[in-house]
């Protein structure tokens, strides 16, 4: 219906992968972000060595259970940690220019402006003292110097532009005088408002009923082609990822433990992690009557073991995992697993893959 | 068997003077021993309030629920009491429905010292076997609910709600606040200690695919009333109703090669203070004809399952609508 089919061959080659030369819209390489206890005693290291890289127009699933780092992850690249977290090592080059780098001052520049984001609950990312248009053109008055009327009538094509029907009374409207799926599509407004180039989307769906997720994923889907958005997809769910996302990555105590193209790691995931994890979710087709559980729980990040964090869940662990954590291997085609198994000789099933620079 | 019976059951609030919300309206539905019935629906669709007439802790304003062949109004208080024996409940959120300040030992005990009249070696001895029985070691019991994780702690509330050997237990979101790894085990357990112990459930849950999975019946609700009900495989396979149809289309596919076109509804859930004339679900109905908003359909049997329809209807004349995505309503 809404996607019809000249727009999604215009989309095809962003899934294929963009020619070499195309420099990705950002790119984080070697990425830490640890938390440190006020005596510098604790270390709690929830990004470790991440790196991603996603396009203009792509969009990246970045998957993770609770406490697996994907939150902090989304924080970092916007630079708004809480003041417990470091960013101890590595680079996001956003458009060329190194956000690590960046003052304070040069990063209210990117924060909304070329870079986006959209929280889980909307009811907390809305102010319930100000009107809906106030807070949509708060944005187009800061980053764009625009007087009131302007803004507002900015506001009301947004507010049109995410299908909030009647927008003119509703942007007199408080956030309370709205349905929950009304205000999440308030806080996408919001996030396209100054027309960024990167969309950051943390668990944006989570709070919603099914149908109206559906309104909302194919709203996003439909912005993002209208303004050759990137979208970073923060989620627990895989569905999300199935159903919307070119790349992902699967975060697990910290670190990407896989990344690749969405099909490739649904056809054949390489980490046992994600292999176990695709097997664990109950599917509408086919059920057997017991799923494949995976035993244990995720590890304590301020306890972590020596070995690969994963080891003491994963069923085909073996002596080296418990010892020495995995480093990342790269595939010929970029696709990537922190898992020794991938190590040239030793998984027989796996995907060949060579060692990157590690 | 059995287990329970719902007839016509209603609960309406009342939300000002002379207004009242019909959270449920008249719903009819059975759960047999040994089975699983799964409840679907979105935000206000009664779900809920269904599970809460059926714990007891509402009142029905309309109807009854038959627990075992025996009128739950009519009890006395012997068989009430026996009745909240024999139905427990398994919440959403562990980390609510455990009380922080007792040991797990006394969580799982509570149930026991209040309903039965047992020594306390026994009480013990119940302790331990049910630990035993929801998969956690017998030194959980001197623990507080903050020294575990979600998972276990899901577990310590199943070991309370089995304490009893109750019949029938309301599954409320049981997975939906744990961790996606963890989510399997849960369900796995509930579904090992259905086949032990000739459990009867009553699942509601956001997750299809998880209620398709778990269970053996489906009710679909829609503003507090049952739209379609049947075998859970065939309805999740072939949604009849056009709003299970868009439910269910809405579903997030489990691999990217199912990416669909779904069925968007336009519009959301209409307040229940202010229910739809007709049919509840004609405003969003992409094939809502003019009597869907003069007529209210009944549940009618289609293909040996029940559907509110007028679609399926025999006067309508028109063979049953394959409701595919964008097909035009036939005038």
């Amino acid at each position: 219906m809404s996607s019809s089919t000249p727009s999604f061959a215009s989309y095809e080659p962003t899934r294929q992968g963009l020619p070499v030369s195309t420099r990705p819209l950002l790119e984080i390489e070697n990425l830490s972000t640890h938390y440190v206890s006020a005596r510098g005693t604790r270390v709690v290291r929830a990004v470790d060595e991440v790196s991603l890289r996603i396009n203009a127009g792509e969009t990246l699933g970045i998957v993770g259970e609770s406490g697996s780092g994907k939150s902090t992850l989304a924080l970092t690249i916007l630079r708004v940690l809480p003041p417990a977290a470091r960013i101890v090592e590595g680079r996001m080059l956003f458009e060329g220019e190194d956000l690590v780098q960046k003052s304070d001052a040069e990063m209210r520049q990117v924060r909304g402006k070329r870079i986006a984001m959209i929280l889980q609950d909307p009811m907390a990312s809305l102010n319930p003292l100000f009107t809906i248009g106030d807070q949509v053109a708060e944005m187009i008055r800061v980053h764009e110097g625009a007087g009131r009327a302007t803004a507002w009538s900015r506001a009301r094509d947004l507010l049109k532009a995410v299908r909030i029907p009647a927008p003119e009374t509703r942007l007199t409207q408080y956030p309370h005088e709205m349905s929950g799926g009304m205000r999440q599509r308030i806080v996408g407004a919001i996030g396209i408002s100054c027309e960024p180039r990167l969309l950051i989307a943390d668990e944006p769906t989570t709070s919603l009923d099914l149908t109206i997720q559906a309104q909302y994923l194919n709203l996003l889907r439909e912005l993002q082609r209208a303004h050759a958005l990137a979208l970073i997809f923060i989620t627990h769910n895989l569905g999300i990822v199935a159903k919307m996302c070119d790349q992902l990555a699967v975060m697990y105590a910290g670190r990407v433990v896989e990344s690749g193209p969405v099909a490739q790691i649904f056809n054949a995931p390489i980490h046992p992690y994600t292999k176990a994890l695709l097997n664990s979710i109950p599917r509408m087709s086919d059920s057997p009557k017991r799923l494949t559980a995976i035993d244990g729980q995720p590890p304590d990040l301020a306890a972590l073991p020596p070995g690969c964090a994963f080891a003491l869940r994963c069923p085909r662990a073996f002596d080296r995992c418990h010892n020495e954590a995995p480093p990342k291997f790269v595939s010929n085609d970029g696709r990537t697993a922190r898992c020794w198994l991938s190590d040239v000789g030793i998984g027989a099933d796996a995907v060949r893959l060579r060692s990157g620079a590690v | 068997m059995l287990v329970l019976e719902a007839a016509g059951l209603s609960k309406h609030f009342q939300a000002k003077r002379g207004i009242f919300a019909g959270a449920v309206d008249g719903i009819s539905f059975t759960i047999e021993s040994g089975r699983t019935l799964g409840v679907v629906g979105e935000s206000g669709c009664g779900k809920t309030t269904t599970a809460k007439l059926v714990l007891g802790l509402e009142q029905p304003t309309g109807g009854n629920i038959r627990f075992e062949g025996r009128d739950l109004q009519r009890l006395d208080t012997a068989g009430r009491r026996h009745y909240r024996k024999s139905v427990q409940a398994v919440f959403q959120d562990p980390y609510a429905s455990l009380n922080p300040r007792m040991r797990v030992s006394a969580i799982i005990a509570e149930p026991l010292v209040t309903n039965e009249r047992l020594p306390a070696s026994e009480v013990h001895q119940r302790i331990l076997d049910l630990l035993d029985l929801v998969g956690l070691p017998a030194r959980s019991a001197n623990l507080f609910p903050h020294e575990f994780s979600g998972g276990q702690r899901q577990r310590i509330a199943i070991a309370r709600a089995l304490a009893l050997s109750p019949k029938l237990v309301v599954l409320d979101e049981p997975v939906s606040a744990l961790d996606v790894s963890i989510r399997a085990q849960i369900l796995n357990l509930l579904h090992d200690l259905q086949a032990e112990l000739g459990l009867s459930y009553l699942f509601i849950a956001h997750d299809l695919a998880a209620v398709a999975h778990m269970s053996h019946t489906i009710v679909v609700m829609y503003l507090g009333k049952i739209v379609e009900s049947g075998d859970a495989r065939t309805l999740a396979r072939t949604p009849k109703h056009p709003y299970t149809e868009a439910l269910f289309s809405a579903a997030l596919p489990s691999h990217p090669d199912e990416r669909r076109e779904e069925i968007i509804l336009s519009g959301e859930v209409p307040s229940p203070l202010d229910p739809p004339s007709g049919c509840r679900f004609h405003p969003r109905c992409p094939h809502a004809m003019a009597r869907c908003g003069v007529e209210e359909p009944m549940l009618a049997d289609v293909e040996g399952r029940l559907v509110a329809c007028h679609l399926y209807d025999a006067d309508e004349r028109r063979p049953p609508i394959k409701v595919a995505a964008g097909a035009a309503p036939v005038s």
